[in-house]
């Protein structure tokens, strides 16, 4: 017994040391957020069903990604990344620094929702009161900042229902948390004069106020996981969820969605602009791998084709709100034609 | 003490510390703590118990719709003029399953219509057919009775897991169709029908009492001349429809049956159109549903229907044969050296110390030196089961060498003695006779280890192993995920198609996991020697 288990060791040994280390690659690599991940996967699937390998798609986030994507040029690093916002001039930098084009694709939108059980009452809502609702510190009756003393809706505005402030959202490390404070936490501390005069004068100190999020209990960090939020959600009709607008495409019979500013998060309100708390997709290609790591053109074409990313493509059905027709036909062209990002 | 026996009975006369009345009390007493510390281990078990298995049936309750699916079975045709058997490979397979999908719904004549009937099926059809062809060249040339999975909700409605609640009623009043297909309207005998409608409270009610039925609203669909139509606006006398399965005749019908599904139809991901189809196709034996292979043989999808798991359990498996290869001959060095030959002194005391550390070291911490040392240094590639079984190794090490000193410490030192008395060297000693004792001690440590390593995801996020991988990996240095990630995955993506995915991935798991522990189990027993 011992003598068998010694040599099938050693044969196991020499397996995994015979598959040998550095090989060519010839699979495409990508990283970066989470929230583009459910499109880029889809993409991937498709574009391996034609007969190349399956690209790699993995989610670090719109920041790791960015951070691995321009580590450098060369077998060891991605050939794209996904990200939930235009990459910055920092990053930009980094990446040229490090030899690193990137070519910029602008893939489509996103919207973030505030929503509830179907079995709740429809919620309707301004920025301002989302502001005054989830804030961690609130202007007062004098201009001067308070702790939140908001405890039910109606205390925000008689015509609120009269029921407990209670909203599960995304953790600080997750991209819908982020532009959920920028969008919605932002665009409504604006409203505030004395935030408003603040944000002109001290833009730091602005967003640390706007960014804050209660820590009452009135706002539950539920994970990262939306799913977990929508069950939440399910089993307490009080409680409000922030989430990615594809959960509550994908959720349709159970949630419902709040009217911002009076407009509800639909399909055709967001791809129009018309709902505010919406952002852009992004993905970004490495110029230098093109015709080094085999299929890189074909995989920016599939995921510019209409068929994926239009108004009818497979992406839509999975939640991506597509960019208008002009615009979806020139980014197509400038992504196919290799041109790099600009600032 | 007079009495050789003294009994209870005489108990007064009897003035022993350990006989009295207060000593009764004291044993009584003595009775209901033991009889109080059984019930409430017994309690604690019941409720471990408990746990256990409220968790277990909610698992298996969500996993068991996954292990079974919903197929649409399609006539297609793969003679030359659709396939050249030169170069099959480059057909058009969408098409083909099109073609087919849409020959069976010959009524259905707009572009909206021929999109739904599209989505009746998986997208992945072609792909199925193709990869059918390549493994098997031999059917084509003819028409093929071929089985495609249908689309994620279809399924799930199938399933009966997508909210509709029906309620089924019988008219008996007489309707006349003004047409058998596309938008009619029904002239009504009776007010039956308006009746029923009216008193549900349904629709908006216009001032001529007419009542109109948005997507908003309950959905009545009226079977009638062995056809479907859905209710779009009623009066007392004339009924407008849209008809989604066309009726045999036009003729006045005897009765109808009207089915009220309380879900309205914008709020479902299921149209009322869909779901009459599917309805036909299932009474008509075209839908069948069997056991779900896919699921056992594919690998990660972005669609429900054609996610499977076999790409993970590929990944886990290699990544475990890594680790065990690489942690149990090292593992167990260590611990025989440390334990027989290794002098006491202060190193040795350093390095058990540092040993006992590490297993408490938190895994993620073992993922960054996987990226820094093997990734960054190394080179090897991201993603890949090497990796991923060398970092688990470096996380399994510890607890291998604390199970397997402690077991090479059990053995009793009469069996070095007498080996080394009859002139064994102590190289002998060890491995003719220590080991082997210590053996099933030594695999519990390695399956203890090896379970833990299993279930890790947080040290396979630093070196990449947290991703979407579709291709099922042939070999070691091959992007592969495992089971751990993929339920993870799964957990998060936002179909509802994939809850239940997730659930039977994880009895798949438990499943992998009680098969290692039954071969460690078995290993033992052979190796188990009693002294």
């Amino acid at each position: 017994m011992r003598n068998s288990i010694l040599s099938m060791t050693v044969v196991a040994v020499a397996i995994a040391a015979s598959s040998g280390f550095a090989v060519a690659r010839d699979q495409i690599k990508i990283v970066g957020s989470s929230t583009v991940f459910p499109f880029t996967t889809a993409v991937a699937e498709k574009f391996g069903q034609t007969g190349d390998k399956t690209p790699v798609v993995e989610s670090t986030g719109t920041g790791g990604g960015m951070k691995l994507f321009c580590q450098g040029v060369g077998e060891g690093t991605p050939d794209f990344t996904n990200a939930s916002r235009a990459i910055k001039e920092k990053e930009l930098k980094t990446c040229m620094d490090n030899g690193v084009t990137p070519i910029q694709i602008k893939v489509g939108f996103d919207g973030i929702v505030l929503a509830n059980s179907k079995s709740g009452k429809p919620l309707e809502l301004t920025k301002a009161q989302i502001f005054l609702a989830l804030a961690k510190e609130v202007p007062g009756a004098d201009g001067k900042l308070i702790a939140n003393p908001n405890k039910m809706w109606s205390d925000i505005d008689a015509l609120l229902p009269n029921a407990k402030i209670e909203v599960l959202g995304p953790p600080p490390t997750s991209g819908t948390r982020d532009a959920f404070v920028e969008l919605a936490m932002e665009g409504g501390a604006k409203k505030f004069e004395s935030l408003a005069a603040m944000r002109k004068a001290d833009k730091k100190a602005f967003k640390k106020v706007a960014h804050a999020m209660r820590e009452d209990g009135a706002f539950i960090e539920a994970g990262e996981n939306d799913n977990l939020i929508v069950q939440k959600l399910e089993a307490n009709p009080n409680a409000f969820g922030i989430f990615g607008f594809s959960f509550l495409d994908q959720n349709a019979d159970k949630l419902q969605g709040a009217r911002i500013d009076g407009e509800f998060p639909t399909f055709e309100k967001i791809a129009a602009g018309d709902y505010g708390v919406s952002r852009s997709l992004f993905i970004y290609a490495k110029k230098e791998h093109v015709g080094v790591i085999p299929g890189m053109e074909e995989f920016i074409i599939e995921y510019t084709s209409d068929n994926a990313w239009g108004p009818d493509g497979y992406l839509a059905d999975k939640g991506l709100i597509p960019l208008p027709d002009a615009e979806r036909e020139s980014q197509a062209k400038d992504a196919r034609s290799l041109k790099p990002v600009s600032m | 003490m007079t009495d050789a026996n003294p009994s209870f009975e005489s108990a007064d006369q009897i003035t022993d510390r350990h006989t009295d009345g207060d000593a009764r009390t004291r044993l009584r007493r003595r009775y209901a703590a033991e009889f109080r510390f059984k019930i409430m281990g017994a309690a604690a078990v019941a409720v471990a118990a408990l746990f256990l298995v409220g968790l277990l049936s909610t698992i298996v309750g969500q996993a068991i719709p996954a292990f079974r699916a919903n197929f649409l079975q399609l006539s297609v045709d793969l003679s030359p003029g659709n396939i050249d058997p030169a170069d099959a490979k480059r057909a058009d397979y969408d098409k083909i399953v099109r073609t087919a999908l849409l020959a069976m719904f010959p009524h259905v004549t707009s572009r909206q219509e021929r999109r739904a009937v599209r989505g009746l099926v998986s997208t992945g059809s072609g792909n199925l057919l193709r990869r059918a062809v390549a493994s098997d060249a031999s059917i084509l040339g003819g028409t093929l009775e071929y089985s495609v999975p249908v689309d994620d909700f279809v399924d799930l409605y199938l399933k009966g897991l997508l909210a509709e609640r029906s309620q089924y009623a019988q008219l008996d009043s007489t309707a006349t169709p003004s047409a058998t297909n596309g938008s009619a309207s029904l002239t009504l005998d009776g007010p039956a029908l308006y009746q029923l409608v009216r008193s549900s409270g349904h629709g908006q009610t216009s001032e001529d009492g007419s009542i109109r039925l948005t997507s908003g609203e309950p959905s009545y669909l009226l079977e009638i001349n062995g056809g479907v139509a859905k209710l779009q606006e009623i009066s007392a006398e004339v009924a407008s429809v849209d008809i989604y399965r066309p009726l045999q005749s036009a003729v006045a019908s005897g009765g109808m049956q009207v089915r009220v599904i309380e879900a309205p139809e914008a709020e479902r991901k299921i149209s009322d159109r869909e779901i009459v189809w599917i309805d036909r196709l299932k009474d008509d034996g075209l839908i069948q549903n069997h056991w779900n292979t896919i699921f056992f043989s594919g690998g990660a999808s972005r669609e429900p229907e054609l996610a499977g798991i076999w790409g993970a359990v590929v990944g886990s498996t290699l990544t475990m044969l890594v680790t065990l290869v690489l942690s149990f001959p090292v593992g167990v060095s260590a611990a025989i050296y440390l334990e027989e030959f290794a002098p006491k002194n202060r190193w040795t005391r350093l390095i058990e110390v540092n040993i006992n550390n590490l297993a408490a070291v938190p895994s993620i911490v073992f993922g960054l030196l996987g990226l820094a040392v093997f990734l960054n240094w190394f080179a090897l590639p991201r993603s890949a089961p090497l990796v991923g079984g060398m970092v688990l190794a470096l996380m399994t090490l510890p607890t291998i060498i604390i199970a397997s000193r402690a077991a090479i410490r059990a053995v009793p030192p009469s069996i070095r003695e007498a080996a080394l008395g009859i002139g064994a060297s102590k190289v002998q000693t060890v491995f003719h006779h220590v080991l082997p004792l210590a053996m099933p001690g030594i695999l519990t440590g390695t399956i203890i280890g090896m379970a833990q390593a299993l279930g890790e995801t947080a040290p396979l996020l630093m070196i990449g192993m947290v991703a979407f991988i579709v291709d099922i990996p042939g070999g070691f240095t091959d992007a592969a995920t495992v089971l751990p990630v993929q339920v993870f995955m799964w957990a998060d993506f936002p179909e509802p198609g994939f809850q239940q995915k997730t659930a039977a991935a994880i009895l798949i798991l438990l499943g992998f996991l009680v098969m290692m522990n039954a071969l460690a189990v078995f290993l033992r027993k052979r190796f188990e020697r009693r002294w």
